[in-house]
């Protein structure tokens, strides 16, 4: 098994005829994932590398029974483009699109709980069960199936994560980036339930980075309900004050939010700690 | 963003919000005027800088007549509060202050919403508040499809207040916040204090505001209030090459792609007993013009003595990122020791590509954060 995504994922790509839309879906669709359909307003009938364009979500979810959308639409309409989503009956939405305003994803995150859907990003990477579906923009020869979750605020740091776990042969069950903005869907708490509930998974790697208190409450949940082996990497212990580290989301703010108080917030409850990326896989399988 | 106060009363006070009429000088006699046209018997004079705690700093003074004006707006200009020099002070009516109260409007990472914060403890540092009495802050969760209707505004109302007169003004206040914060695209609106007057006045006294950059492409009236540092400002200018960066000080320049790899590069000199000199993540692609761009950067930085450049290769993959660096380092003249540590898809052919060049390799973060160090002590 894997979380969220899997053979079962059938995926309409929301902006398919745009640059960064046409490109991943090509990496997507060579990868094995199930497209089954793209939306770009003005060019239905058209079709992406073989798959259908519809005008709207709607349209796509008639024709296709889509239940995965990938969004690659300019950040000034990414919220339409999120609540579509929702609107149609999509149950799982990821958003790719970088610099989405706060707002805009507070009222499309509310919208899409309300119907009933999951959302992943903005601002993130997108996630991969490896040799089953990808939907997003992660490069997927890095990847290999098995059994370590990966949950991550960030993209290339996930990957350099991942490529450690693969060359110490530890497969990933599911890699998740969950975003680097200060509001973003899916996030440690309901992913770490996922991984904890999903019987392929063995192990979790959880990396965080300054910026807001959601590592402590990770913490504080892994002490209650993980009883998986979980290891950590936080980036930005020597990130200064008040000064945002390329994602909107990492900023210490008002002294609190910092590294140092995350790290300490895990080893308070027992997770280890690695202080470089490379120590993941040692940490995790010392306690398998 | 940041904006000074003087510019959230204005913000305010364009939404209907009670704020009393103040004065922007930048020289003593500005504030002399200011004080005349006032006409009241005891002022304030208040520093705008963008920083908290200017009173304790002593940017804000009272003055009961024109000496003490002229001195207190004399001292207070040019002043060096935490790196911030005072050029502006606002000029005001001094209240007579019955009680002090908290009200904000704050993006809230947990609820993945906006809420509303209240405290009767007005005019402290809320965060000192939060730390030590956290029952006296009252949040309030905001649906934004619904925002802050009449009941709600109410019973937050009613935390502050005890007098129904005071608790109807109160709600109007608090719905006028909400539709600034959200018309603005701001992440704080805060007022503190909100004060209620000796005479039964309810008056804003002090505000602050910042908003959210990823928005500010909509407002374009805000995004001219922008007065960037010096720091600011050359961060701005990396921004519009597709670059993040943010100087540190220390001697190892980094050169990375992906904010999180960024800041994970910085830490491990850092733990391998060096400074880094900055973070700069230069995003996806192995376009030679964006290595040199960032390399001009980081030479810019005199205190550089070592230039780290950590690629992971995903969909780039690094025998290109190891043929867009030396295409780069063939136009750019330096004699500062570069280590390069490439990984990822094809590192192979990649570090193959740079064998036998001037550049030191690494195959690990930890060998990359050791070299540098080395290489910034014996430099």
């Amino acid at each position: 098994m894997s979380i969220l995504i899997d053979k079962n994922t059938r995926l309409i790509v929301q902006g398919i005829t745009g640059r960064d839309g046409g490109f991943h879906t090509v990496k997507m669709k060579a990868y094995g994932t199930n497209i089954v359909g793209g939306t770009s307003p003005g060019k239905a009938g058209e079709n992406v590398e073989g798959i259908p364009v519809f005008n709207t979500v709607r349209d796509a979810m008639e024709e296709t029974e889509a239940n995965t959308s990938v969004i690659f639409v300019p950040a000034p309409f990414a919220k339409d483009a999120m609540m579509e989503a929702a609107d149609a009956g999509v149950k799982l939405i990821i958003c790719i699109t970088e610099g989405v305003p706060t707002l805009d994803v507070v009222e499309a995150y509310r919208y899409i709980k309300i119907k009933g859907a999951n959302l992943i990003g903005p601002n993130c990477p997108g996630l991969i069960s490896p040799d089953k579906s990808m939907v997003g923009i992660m490069p997927t020869m890095i990847f290999k199936q098995g059994s370590t979750g990966v949950i991550s605020r960030s993209g290339t740091l996930t990957y350099e994560v991942v490529y450690n776990l693969t060359s110490n042969g530890m497969g990933q069950s599911t890699a998740v980036g969950v975003g680097g903005d200060p509001i973003v869907g899916l996030y440690y708490q309901e992913l770490l339930e996922m991984f904890q509930n999903d019987p392929e998974t063995d192990s979790i790697a959880l990396i965080g980075e300054i910026g807001g208190d959601a590592e402590e409450r990770a913490a504080e949940y892994i002490k209650k309900h993980v009883t998986k082996p979980v290891a950590v990497f936080i980036a930005g212990q020597q990130a200064p004050p008040g000064k945002q580290m390329g994602h909107a989301g990492a900023i210490i703010s008002s002294g609190s939010g910092t590294a140092a108080e995350k790290i300490a917030a895990f080893e308070a409850v027992g997770v280890p700690v690695a202080k470089e990326p490379s120590q993941i896989p040692d940490l995790l399988k010392s306690r398998l | 963003m940041k904006i000074h106060e003087y510019q959230a009363r204005e913000l305010l006070a364009s939404y209907g919000l009670p704020v009393d009429k103040a004065y922007i000088c930048r020289n003593v006699d500005d504030a002399v005027r200011a004080y005349h046209e006032l006409d009241a018997p005891l002022v304030v004079v208040k520093a705008q800088v963008h920083t908290g705690g200017r009173g304790k700093a002593g940017g804000v003074k009272l003055a009961k007549d024109e000496i003490e004006l002229r001195q207190h707006a004399a001292n207070i200009l040019g002043m060096d509060i935490k790196g911030f020099i005072v050029d502006r002070v606002l000029v005001v009516k001094a209240v007579n202050i019955a009680s002090e109260y908290y009200v904000s409007y704050v993006i809230d990472r947990k609820s993945k919403s906006t809420i509303l914060m209240l405290s009767r403890e007005g005019g402290m540092d809320i965060e000192e508040v939060a730390h030590n009495t956290p029952e006296k802050i009252h949040k309030i969760v905001i649906d934004p499809l619904i925002g802050v209707p009449d009941y709600l505004a109410r019973e937050a109302a009613f935390k502050l207040f005890d007098d129904i007169k005071q608790v109807r003004e109160a709600t109007s206040i608090f719905q006028k916040l909400y539709k600034l914060f959200v018309d603005t695209d701001a992440s704080l609106a805060e007022i503190n204090p909100l004060v209620l007057t000796e005479e039964g006045q309810i008056k804003a006294i002090d505000a602050k505001m910042t908003f959210d950059d990823n928005a500010l492409y909509r407002h374009p009236k805000i995004a001219a209030l922008f007065e960037p540092t010096e720091e600011e400002k050359k961060e701005q200018n990396a921004k519009s090459k597709g670059f993040s960066y943010v100087h540190l000080g220390g001697a190892i320049g980094c050169m990375v792609n992906g904010a999180g790899l960024a800041m994970a590069t910085m830490d491990m000199i850092k733990l391998y007993g060096g400074e880094p000199a900055n973070f700069l993540d230069i995003g996806g692609s192995s376009n030679p013009t964006k290595v040199i761009e960032a390399m001009k950067l980081l030479l810019s930085d005199k205190n550089v003595k070592v230039v780290l450049i950590n690629i992971f290769g995903g969909i780039t993959r690094c025998d290109d990122v190891a043929r867009g660096l030396l295409e780069a380092f063939n136009q750019i003249k330096t004699d500062i020791p570069i280590v390069i540590r490439l990984t990822g898809t094809n590192e192979k052919e990649g570090r193959e590509l740079l064998q036998g060049t001037k550049f030191h390799l690494a195959e690990t973060m930890g060998e990359a954060g050791r070299k540098a160090v080395e290489l910034a002590v014996s430099y």
